[in-house]
This record gives structure tokens, sequence and C-alpha cells, in this order.
């Protein structure tokens, strides 16, 4: 069914059909015979997938694809944004980029967050999935309460969380009102602690994002599997251990591929929170925030797009050793045609 | 299925899954701990814009008392609140209708054309999903700037689109596919041509996966910081993020008046959410899905 799915043009179809019989003319997709009407029709469709994906097609190359190349470019010149680039550098940029100590720093932290969320949200997010996939009162809205810090922009959620994190903030003193005064900290500026605080924040954000996920995901496990082991006599933790969770991994390994990925771009939270300057000085700083602060905000055009450039090498590698050696099993029939 | 309303009795529990826990209170306590955390710096937010600067520099961690309402007056009278307002609303909705109809242009082709090439596209769009925009910040802000859309929301809502139009099309391919061959013959015999089709089938037929694709890029959009930053510089132009975090950074000692500012802000994403919650869920774990 799939084949002949758009094959060809209606009237084709009809001919085709009455000619070899439904079975012969759904494989009969290439159009080959010459006929003056197919011609009429070929230009008829040809000018429909141009008017229809031309837009679509323009737009996309032209701010998605176009940007990255351009940054390409640019990433061999020293530049300061004004007229064409021509003080070539050739690999300096990169040169100064990968000897750079705070370069160094910047992903230390951005690995640190990458595995630290996959180590601290995947286990909470599935045991708090486990706990909610039950058949509890009230399941619907507990969804919609636990997806509201996902839902809120970065800016709010930065906001919200420096005002409350400050030395002399909400979460200060409400340690100090219930006995815990020992732990008030310096949360966003001790460099031991604020690394800490943002995997926190972030932690926050996006759990409900994973347990909305590996919901969908259990939801989707047909309910005989479950029936068939409680008749065969397993427990509860049994059924979770043998069925929930093998047919939950799919569901997972996507997860973490959205959340590496994400880990590796971050960038919102830690503008937002420590700002250009700070982030360094309290140890939270990332790529994101090292391509901005050094290209841009300093006016150096050139610099910024070569470390561009390094994100989108590092983030492009993570992403297909992942799915060389993580996604393949899933992705195998999606990306090469899609059943249905 | 049958168990849902069964599931009701406890002692009816024997065979099904699942329901052997109905009533543990532990699961509920979990829960209950679960939603007091998610919620309580959003509540911090809303109910800290109700205090005063006195109240909140001698007890930062409590109740209003009394409970004020001069922050969210001052900022609801205010007219930048309401032109950035503004602005973020023009920038969401021309956004979401920009990339559903280009999405659905382009989605039409690549399900239901047979044409050299139609794989390159499909797995050109794909391809997209790998370009955050936080990659492509920097040349795609000279690149608006050449362009000459710097303080405009046109410089923010093009690019959106285009970072949004990956999502789209993986969202909306499969399900244009799904439409039954027979509507398109059964169109093509009472004399639609295939554009006709387009227009009087696929895009009502589509609606669910459209709404989807539409509040996502919405959401999206409405969210959207690193693009307005590098692309907004005047305060004219801010959308409601760039304001709330200019606000604080202007304001940065009245703390009450910060928060009402940041509360207000953020309640018709809140609202959009609660309306369309499971349209949002839907449609973020069918696109991770596939």
């Amino acid at each position: 069914m799939s084949m002949s799915l758009g094959a060809k043009s209606l009237t084709e179809q009809k001919s085709q059909g009455t000619q070899n019989g439904g079975g012969d003319a759904q494989r009969a997709s290439s159009p080959t015979g010459q006929r003056p009407r197919r011609k009429a029709t070929d230009w008829r469709k040809r000018f429909e997938i141009t008017v229809l994906s031309g837009p679509a097609i323009i737009i996309f190359v032209g701010f998605v694809i176009l940007p990255v190349a351009l940054a390409a470019y640019y990433g061999f010149y020293r530049w300061q944004g004004y007229g064409p680039p021509t003080d070539f550098v050739g690999l300096g940029n990169y040169a100064i980029i990968f000897t750079d100590p705070a370069f160094h720093e910047v992903l230390l932290h951005n690995g640190f967050i990458v595995v630290l969320s996959l180590v601290v949200q995947g286990p909470v997010a599935i045991i708090l999935a486990l706990l909610l996939n039950q058949k509890i009162r009230g399941r619907s809205i507990i969804r919609v309460l636990i997806f509201v810090p996902y839902v809120i922009s970065e800016v709010i959620v930065g906001t919200g969380w420096s005002l409350m994190l400050q030395t002399s903030g909400a979460v200060n003193d409400l340690l100090q009102n219930i006995g815990l005064g020992a732990f008030k900290a310096d949360w966003l500026s001790d460099p031991k602690i604020a690394i800490w605080t943002l995997l926190l924040i972030i932690s926050w954000k996006y759990i409900g994002f994973a347990v909305i996920l590996f919901l969908a995901g259990m939801q989707s496990i047909p309910e005989e599997l479950f029936e068939a082991a409680s008749i065969d006599g397993a427990s509860y933790w049994q059924i979770q251990r043998r069925i929930t969770l093998p047919l939950l991994s799919p569901t997972i390994r996507i997860w973490a591929f959205l959340s590496i990925i994400g880990s590796l771009q971050l960038f919102d939270l830690v503008y937002i929170i420590w700002g250009q300057y700070i982030a360094s000085t309290a140890g939270t700083s990332t790529m994101a925030t090292y391509m901005v602060g050094n290209g841009r905000n300093s006016g150096n055009f050139g610099y910024g797009n070569a470390v561009a450039v390094v994100m989108f090498v590092i983030s492009l590698a993570v992403a297909l050793i992942y799915q060389r050696f993580v996604l393949r099993r899933d992705t195998a029939g999606a990306i090469t045609e899609r059943q249905k | 299925m049958m168990s849902t309303s069964t599931l009701a009795l406890p002692r009816d529990s024997a065979g099904v899954r699942k329901s052997k826990s109905w009533g543990n209170p532990i699961t509920y306590f979990i829960a209950l701990l679960f939603i007091a955390v998610s919620l309580a710096p959003v509540l911090y937010i809303i109910v800290g814009g109700f205090r005063t600067n006195a109240q909140i520099t001698t007890s930062p961690s409590g109740l209003p008392s009394p409970w004020e309402v001069g922050n969210y007056v001052q900022v609801l009278t205010s007219s930048i609140f309401w032109q950035e307002l503004g602005n973020s609303a023009i920038t969401g909705f021309t956004t979401t209708i920009g990339v559903v109809a280009l999405g659905l242009m382009v989605s039409f082709v690549l399900a239901r054309y047979q044409f050299k090439g139609r794989g390159a596209i499909y797995a050109l769009f794909a391809a997209g999903l790998m370009f955050p925009i936080t990659v492509a910040i920097t040349p795609l802000y000279l690149l608006v700037k050449d362009l000459g859309l710097t303080n405009s929301l046109a410089g923010v809502i093009l690019p959106q689109i285009a970072f949004a139009l990956p999502t789209t099309v993986i969202i909306l391919v499969p399900f244009l596919r799904a439409i039954p061959d027979e509507l398109e013959e059964a169109a093509a015999i009472d004399g639609a041509s295939r554009l006709g089709f387009f227009f009087r089938m696929v895009v009502p037929l589509s609606l669910p996966g459209v709404v989807t694709t539409g509040i996502l890029a919405f959401v999206g959009s409405w969210n959207s910081y690193i693009l307005p930053l590098f692309i907004l510089n005047n305060e004219g132009s801010y959308t409601l993020p760039l304001g709330v975090q200019a606000f604080s950074s202007q304001y940065s000692v009245d703390t009450a008046k910060v928060l009402a500012f940041t509360s207000l802000s953020m309640i018709p994403a809140l609202i959009f959410f609660t309306v369309f919650e499971r349209r949002i869920v839907g449609g973020l774990t069918g696109a991770v899905k596939g």
C-alpha cells in the first residue's frame, strides 16, 4: 500500500488498473511509458510539487542550512561582523578554542550536565512513571500539574529560581525556619555548589517531560501481557521488571537522546541566572554561553562562528554515535521505510 | 477496556493488573510530594507578587500578610507589559500560521507524490532535527542583520518557522500518508484535482495533526529566548521573555514587582497549556515516538 501512495496520477492508476488488474497496478509505480497524456500530467505534477514544497524548502534552507554553512565559512576569519570577512586566519580560531582553558572548562560542565541529567532524571522519572501508571484517583490532573515546569519558559524558571536561591532568598529562609540552618548555602555563586544547583533546576524543569514520555510508553504496552503474567503468578514488581521496563526501553533510549542533545545545547537557564560573566566564575558556563560571550557579545563574529561549528560537530558526533550504537534498533524501520 | 470500569471496585482486583495498589497511601504521598515540588516555585512567584518588598525582606519564604494587589495593578496598568504581550502574541500566531501552512503543503507533497528526490527532501527536513537553534544562532543573527530585519518581529518569525518545520514535517507526513487512497480516488472521480483534493479533503482530515504541530510551534515561540535575545535590541520590539529579563534587571531592588510581572507573563502560557494539555502532551510524546 505504501508504495502506491501518491505514486502517480489517478488517471494513470485507472488505466493501468484496467490493463493489468488491481494487483499489478500497485507495483507499476514508476512511469515508464511515453504516452502524450502522461506528459501533460507530468508537467502538472511538477508544477504542483514546486508550488507546494518550494516555500518550505526555501525558508528551511535559507534559515537553517545556510546559517550553519555560513558558520563554517566565517569560522576561518577574524571578523567583527561588518563588511565582508577579509582577515583569513585558517584554523587559527580553532587553535585558540582548543587551547583556551575556559573552553576546556565549559566542556567539563557540559559533560557533567549530560551525564548527571541522565543519571539523576532517568531513574527518578521511571519510578515516578511506574507509580503514576497505577490506576489512582486524579491521574489526569496529576499529569497536568507535573508538566507545568516544562511548559513555562526558561526565563520565568530562571528568574523565579534565582530570586529564591539568593543568599537572603526563600530557600535559605525556609531551611532556617525548619531547623536546617546548617544547610544554608550560597547556591548560585559558590563554585562548588553552583553547578549542582543548575542540575537541580534542570531536573526540576525537565523531569516532568521524562515522566510524561515514560507514561505514554507504558500505556502503549498491551494489557494482555500484564494479564498473562499475573495469571502466571508474577508479582507486581516482577511484572514491572520483566515486562514494563524491557518494553519501555525504546522510549527510554529516545528520551536519553533528547536529554543528551539538550544538555549539550544548554544556554537559556545559565545565561538568565548567571549572565555571561558570572557563569564562568560560578563554574556553570556551557559551550553555548561561551559561544555567545566570546562571539557576539565581544564582537568577534569569526570566533563565535568557529565555536558554533565546534559545538555543532560535537553534537552531531554524539548524535551519530548514539544513533549508530543505541538507537539503531528503534529507528531502523522508521528511517528506511515507515510501516503503517 | 473492561478493566477500567471494574477497577473502581477494589474487591475486583484479583486478576487485573495494577489494581492491587489501589488505595496505596504511599503512591498518593509520593504523587503529592512530586506535585508540591513541581508547583512550589511557580506558586512562590505568583504568591510573592502579592507581597510587598518589606514583607519579602523580613521573611523571604513567608506568605503575604496582608495580601497586596498593588504590584499586579501596576504591571497591568503599565503599557510596556501589554506591548510585550502583544509582540509575543503576534510572533506566536504568525509563526504558528506559517509553520502550519508551509508544513502542511510540503508534507502533502512528501506523503502523496512520487518523484525523484522525495527521499532527499524528507531526509533534509529530518536532518533539521539535528540543527538546534542554539548552534545556528550566531550566523543566523548575521543573516537576519544582512536582511535588515533586526529589531523587527519578522526577523524572529521567519527563523522560527524554519526551525519548527522539521518537527512539523515529521509529524504530518505519516498523518497524510494514512489518508486512504480510496478517498483520493473518490475525489478524483467526483472531478477534484490533486489540489482540490488537498484543500477539500486533506486539510480537514489532517486537522488533529495540524492542531498538534500548531500548538507545539506556538508554545515554542511563546517561550523562545535566544533568538529574540539576538534579534530584538530595542525595548519596543521585546517579546515577553526578554521583557521579563529586562524588567527584572531594571527593577532588581523591587522584587515584588518583578514577581508580579513574571507571574503575569506566564499566565497566558499556563491557560493555553491547560486548555490544550492533551494535545501538547500527545504531540510531544507522539513526535518523539515517531
